[in-house]
């Protein structure tokens, strides 16, 4: 059997599921729906896309995971148990479970298993390794506002770094434009499995997100060309400006749409404008803000800004002030994803702190995210998370690890929209799961299998004879290398 | 529970006193670790010391054993068989001397004088008041070198750096000089390696002959600089390479040998790829155990098990990150923790961050081992020492207690009191 995800039924589920209207669900990115709407219909919703996902899960054996120590995603912890999966799905936990006919069956007495790990921030692909002038594909910096762009179309599915994500445990991904711009571009969330191509790995029906900027990265880009913003208040102009216009947008289509509806015969649809429609699908509740922002100040703003025009801001992205609003963040119900301790590399990261994760998580009804922003941290996300528990419990809280497990899963699953779908370990989401020789969060801690969809992604115990990436095929120089 | 902790916090606050003021008032008293699981580092055993007691009189480490009697008076801290570890390093990177990436004003890292400078000694802008001191210090290191880097306006020569020492002491002595060879200098030597290779030879050439006349002046080096690559040609010091291709590695070698200079490789990436080589010419290693991906062409080998196979092959290893961020300095226990979870023995790795960068660099005196009658220079831990998941319950480094507070510890302690009265908004 063959899982084939149809794109537009699951995108209808996940709209449905988000409480989005029927409308954008009606015209759902089928191509020929797509192409139709561009003659008949409105300008087509943001959540359309030309680009639909290909990602077909691979045929896999059932398999039973026994004995483990699992850290669900829901904040248990089971010692000794089963985890089943069948048909791409997690389809049992429990004690004792009996083996499908066939099945693979995993020894986990003494492992830990988890579900897959899922990082909100990351660029491989759009910069991908090796780091050549050619390669930099993640920023549009030719205006602040590049609202158009869709980081999918930068990535290169050929970049060494999944792969090694992977062996870390990475089963699913947020690939972002960079911070260069005050909006910087459609985001894009992949399953971590090797592709010839960027569709091939699309996270059938996952939202899209827009990646915003705040602080020094866009004034410091366009301010040193003596172009706007050059200053934070510059900034906060910037995105107003941009939100003004699509208000306008938005109001446009509802007054085709409704002469539509109302039988008019001459209506004539908007001009499609790219920029737009992104902006008006966050105005629309239908894409997710992911917003690059340091300082507890400026977040505070964002905030407001998005109170101005009636829009969420899903997570703040690498907030390190963010223990300093961490009551503000949750009442707002907004993520932050963050590194475990990263500081003082630029100024509005001075009062980096290696508690911001426990202190997040403190907060009633706060979201903490491990995030890497970098293709070293996502390999390692348990890693950075296991520091956060140190310093959470030097400062006298301590964090089981089937909590802090949420940091890595749960959380980003949340945020990204896929929840109802993956980022825990219960029946009927997909089985994207790891194994690991122990307690993930330590510095030990290897990933020895990692299934997406029920299928064998890695496995440490039977690596590969070939590196999945082309890159690094047939080059003399890995020669002898475990790929 | 929560006001019980608040209050807690709260009286830690206010007890705490400035770094520099606990720590002298902490100098003179006697100070004794008893029961803890000791890695003196000393000799080639890589097995602890179970059980160990050391004491700390003056400054010095007075005694290490068992049921060592307590001076009066003497602060006693029980360790119930945790580990005690030298204070460890933090790499080569830029603590002291760049408060701030990204803030041109704060970094004194590299200099832009359009001019080859071995002679620029970045430990000349060293600061100890920086506050990375006492964050890095808190979290267990103890020692790191200042390390100049090359950048756009300087040259493949960065100049020098040295050790310092976390406690505030200034710089040693000894001096290392940096050079960065291949694909990230190529814009520093007209756009080849090849010319790397072609300017590090005339810039010893006009070391080695200071008073050659040249018709057309258009030497390389000032006569400062003349001087001090003529120093480290006769074994003032190492000559640290930046350097990760195996076949720039090869040519690195092959100019170490010819000039009789002691060189140490730093980064590395594709450096086990020549392992035999190395080790036959006792050339050590300063590996980033996590790079592992090819980040441009010169490290298409890059593996996670680098550190594993130099070691094997008789290659001395020791650790730092590749980026010299001052951030990443604390990466450096988690990276040698993940070069053992590649392959490294467990005691290699820990060498890798205390004794083995002490030697190469000139600081085996003071730093990366417990020895009786040296400057006393610990490490407690709530934990594996080169695990994530622990942190240091006592520091001591320059032979005082330190304060395990810092500009860090107090940012959290304002906003938890905050967040605990529902505030932090």
């Amino acid at each position: 059997m063959r899982h084939r995800f149809d794109a537009t039924t699951a995108w209808c589920i996940t709209a449905l599921g988000a409480l989005l209207t029927l409308t954008g669900c009606a015209s759902a990115p089928t191509r020929s729906a797509a192409t139709k709407s561009a003659v008949t219909q409105p300008a087509a919703p943001s959540t359309a896309t030309p680009f639909p996902s290909t990602y077909v899960s691979p045929d896999s054996a059932p398999t039973l995971i026994r004995g483990a120590t699992v850290l669900t995603g829901t904040g248990e912890r089971r010692d000794n148990t089963d985890v089943a999966l069948r048909g791409g799905k997690i389809v049992a936990i429990g004690k004792d479970l009996v083996a499908d006919a066939g099945a693979r069956v995993i020894d986990a007495r003494g492992k830990w298993v988890t579900p897959g790990l899922i990082d909100v921030h990351s660029h491989l692909g759009v910069y991908p390794s090796p780091g050549v002038q050619a390669h930099e594909d993640g920023n549009e910096a030719t205006a602040p506002s590049t609202a158009n762009v869709w980081a999918e179309h930068s990535i290169w599915p050929q970049d060494p770094g999944f792969g090694t994500a992977l062996e870390g445990g990475v089963t699913t991904l947020q690939i972002l434009p960079g911070s260069a711009n005050l909006i910087g571009g459609r985001s894009v969330v992949v399953k971590n499995v090797h592709s010839t191509t960027y569709q091939g790995m699309k996270f059938p029906g996952a939202p899209q997100g827009v990646k915003m900027a705040c602080g020094e990265n866009p004034k410091r880009v366009y301010g040193s060309r003596r172009l706007a913003p050059s200053t934070r208040m510059g900034n906060v102009a910037g995105w107003r400006a941009q939100w003004i216009e699509a208000q306008d947008y938005v109001r446009e289509q509802d007054a085709y749409r409704a002469k539509v509806a109302a039988g008019a015969k001459d209506a004539k649809p908007p001009k499609r404008d790219l920029r737009l429609e992104t902006l008006a699908g966050v105005l629309r509740g239908e894409l997710r803000v992911h917003h690059h922002c340091y300082r507890a100040d400026e977040m505070a703003t964002v905030l407001d800004v998005a109170r101005e025009f009636g829009y969420k801001v899903t997570a703040f992205h690498h907030a390190v002030e963010a223990y300093k609003i961490s009551n503000l963040l949750a009442d707002n119900g907004v993520c932050a994803a963050i590194w475990a301790d990263w500081w003082a590399f630029k100024m509005e990261s001075y009062d980096g702190i290696p508690e911001n994760l426990a202190l997040v998580d403190a907060a009633p009804g706060g979201c903490a995210i491990v995030h890497s922003d970098s293709e070293e941290g996502i390999q390692r996300l348990n890693q950075e998370a296991a520091k956060g528990m140190a310093y959470g419990a030097r400062m006298g809280r301590a964090i089981a690890p089937e909590h802090a497990i949420l940091w890595l899963t749960a959380n980003p699953a949340k945020s990204l929209g896929i929840e109802a779908r993956t980022g825990t370990l219960e029946v009927g989401k997909m089985a994207d799961v790891v194994v690991w020789n122990g307690n993930p969060f330590s510095v030990r801690a290897l990933a020895e299998q990692v299934f997406i969809d029920g299928a064998v992604r890695f496995d440490r115990g039977a690596p590969r004879a070939q590196p999945e990436s082309d890159f690094l095929l047939g080059q003399p120089a890995t020669m002898g290398v475990t790929p | 529970m929560i006001t019980r902790r608040f209050t807690t916090l709260a009286s830690i606050a206010m007890l705490a006193l400035p770094i520099s003021v606990a720590t002298a008032e902490n100098a003179s008293t006697a100070l004794l670790v008893r029961g803890a699981t000791v890695y003196t580092l000393t000799g080639n055993d890589a097995a602890p010391l179970a059980d160990t007691d050391v004491l700390v009189q003056d400054g010095r480490i007075a005694a290490v054993g068992r049921k060592l009697p307590a001076p009066a008076g003497a602060r006693i801290v029980e360790a119930r068989g945790k580990p005690l570890t030298p204070g460890l390093f933090g790499g080569l990177g830029r603590i002291g001397i760049e408060e701030i990436g990204l803030e041109p004003t704060t970094g004194d890292y590299a200099q832009r004088l359009n001019q080859m400078r071995p002679e620029f000694d970045v430990t000349l802008a060293y600061n100890p008041e920086s506050m990375a001191l006492p964050v890095h210090r808190s979290n267990g290191i103890t020692f790191a070198v200042i390390a100049p880097s090359t950048t756009t306006g300087s040259s493949i020569v960065a100049g020098l750096g040295a050790a310092i020492g976390l406690d505030g002491t200034a710089p040693a002595n000894a001096r290392a000089l940096f050079v960065d060879l291949g694909a990230n200098s190529n814009s520093l030597a007209g756009g080849s390696r090849a010319a790397q290779f072609m300017l590090l030879r005339q810039a010893v050439t006009e070391a080695r002959a200071p008073n050659l006349v040249m018709v057309h002046d258009d030497r390389l080096l000032t006569p400062s600089g003349r001087q001090t690559l003529l120093d480290f040609l006769k074994g003032a010091g190492p000559f640290v390479f930046d350097v990760d291709r195996a076949a720039d590695i090869r040519q690195t070698i092959a100019f170490a040998q010819r000039e009789n200079v002691r060189a140490i490789i730093r980064g590395g990436a594709e450096a086990w790829r020549v392992a035999a080589e190395l080790a036959a010419a006792k050339i050590p290693v300063l590996v980033d155990p996590l790079q592992n991906l090819p980040s441009n062409f010169d490290a298409i080998g890059a593996t996670l098990e680098n550190a594993a196979r130099l070691r094997a092959a008789g290659v001395t290893v020791a650790f730092s990150m590749r980026s010299p961020d001052v951030y990443d300095a604390g990466k450096l226990r988690q990276a040698a923790g993940n070069a053992v979870a590649h392959g490294l023995p467990w005691a290699a790795g820990l060498a890798a961050i205390t004794r083995t960068p002490a030697e190469l660099f000139g600081v085996a005196d003071r730093y990366g081992s417990i020895e009786k009658g040296r400057v006393a220079d610990l490490v407690l831990w709530n934990g594996d020492p080169l695990d994530v998941s622990s942190l240091p319950e006592l520091v001591v480094a320059g032979g005082r207690e330190q304060s395990l507070a810092s500009r860090h510890t107090a940012l959290r302690d304002r906003y938890y009191e905050r967040l605990q009265r529902n505030a932090a908004r």
